[in-house]
């Protein structure tokens, strides 16, 4: 009797379709793709159940992390070096321009303006051991937390012609009147229209 | 590599040598190792997840209108002591006592529920809703605004403002102890 033969089949898959299916998405996600952007205010925002999504870009951002540090973020390189300049004539610090560029490039920086050249040269990998100790913003009308608001403001009406979205970033455990100083130098700037930063807590059962 | 030698192997006994026909499949499994190494990479340094906001507006007080008097029964005020507790009274302030109550759905959303429930029943329409004034103390956390704001926003309130907080009420703070 004949032995019945086993069909040998190859092992070798076609991994042309797997490999179309890996690219495409790698496309996908090298097309979205947004770096994240440290936080060094490491503010734990607290949970709320709203849903409304901040906008993308045209948004400045105050963030206040722990021990009152309060921390600036505004979007657009071209507006970064234009506030930067103007404020450095403003408080009679010259900034070099590889200065002026690196700080284009920083997403959110808290110090104040008698350490921010120290900081702009300090080279990136260094930054996170660098201890920023946030803008002052004491009780005055004008502080430098209302000046860098105002120059960045007025740099982004004369170069995009809009106006910011205010996003406030609060560390939940921070006491109310740290918020309050930041919600009353908007208020004398005469913005009263803000984001509350909150992660997403589910909605209750109803 | 990835393919194992399937041929019979060693049947080609005489004969012409042929030139062996070279495959024209690409081992491809380096280049989709590859690919999935880096779609892990972008999957990973990317934030998909947008952060969520709550909107807050503050009331414009630099130049007082012509301001409309509101019945005090239709306002209540809340205020934010230290301890994550709050007090909540009706009406004017000094005129009825403070309840303390906590933050959370059995406590202020009750609370806010029935106030507004009961402000609706005993006014005419339209004006029956409820007011609330939101008064911090500065012993109170940021997370404690937020969540009063939130049972706002759950309760459907529509008319609240943060205010600044008065000295007695400050007082009925510190009677139960709540501005430590």
């Amino acid at each position: 009797m004949p032995r019945v033969k086993v069909a040998r089949k190859s092992t070798a898959i076609d991994m042309t379709a797997m490999c179309d299916v890996a690219f495409l998405l790698l496309t996908f996600f090298i097309l979205t793709a947004k770096p994240k952007v440290e936080d060094p205010s490491k503010a734990e925002v607290p949970a709320s159940q709203a849903q409304v999504t901040i906008p993308d870009d045209n948004v400045l951002m105050i963030s206040i992390g722990q021990q009152n540090k309060i921390f600036l973020s505004f979007s657009g390189t071209d507006t970064r070096s234009e506030t930067l300049k103007t404020m450095g004539e403003k408080y009679k610090v010259d900034f070099t321009p590889a200065e002026v560029n690196r700080f284009a490039n920083t997403e959110i920086f808290g110090v104040p303006m008698s350490q921010l050249k120290q900081f702009l040269s300090t080279p990136s990998g260094e930054l996170k051991s660098f201890e920023q100790r946030g803008i002052p913003a004491d009780t005055t009308s004008s502080n430098e937390l209302s000046d860098w608001i105002l120059t960045a403001r007025k740099a982004d009406k004369a170069l995009h012609n809009q106006d910011f979205h205010f996003a406030i970033k609060g560390d939940r455990r921070e006491q109310y009147p740290a918020i309050n100083t930041v919600i009353s130098v908007l208020g004398h700037q005469k913005q009263f229209k803000f984001d509350l930063i909150t992660s997403l807590r589910a909605a209750p059962k109803k | 590599m990835a393919e194992l030698d399937t041929s019979g192997g060693g049947k080609h006994k005489g004969g012409k040598v042929r030139s062996k026909k070279a495959s024209t499949r690409v081992d491809l499994t380096a280049m989709v190792d590859l690919a999935f190494l880096l779609i892990t990479f972008f999957m990973f340094t990317t934030t998909l997840n947008k952060p969520k906001a709550m909107d807050l507006a503050m009331p414009d007080n630099s130049e007082i209108k012509n301001q409309l008097p509101v019945a005090a029964s239709r306002t209540m005020t809340i205020l934010l002591g230290g301890h994550n507790k709050l007090m909540w009274y009706m009406g004017e302030a000094g005129k009825s006592a403070p309840t303390v109550d906590g933050y959370g759905p059995t406590q202020i959303r009750k609370t806010l529920i029935e106030n507004g429930n009961s402000v609706a029943a005993s006014h005419a329409a339209p004006d029956n809703f409820m007011i609330v004034l939101i008064k911090p103390s500065d012993k109170s956390t940021y997370e404690n605004l937020v969540n009063v704001l939130d049972e706002m926003n759950i309760t459907n309130v529509k008319s609240r403002a943060i205010v600044k907080i008065m000295p007695i009420e400050l007082e009925a703070l510190k009677a139960q102890g709540l501005l430590q």
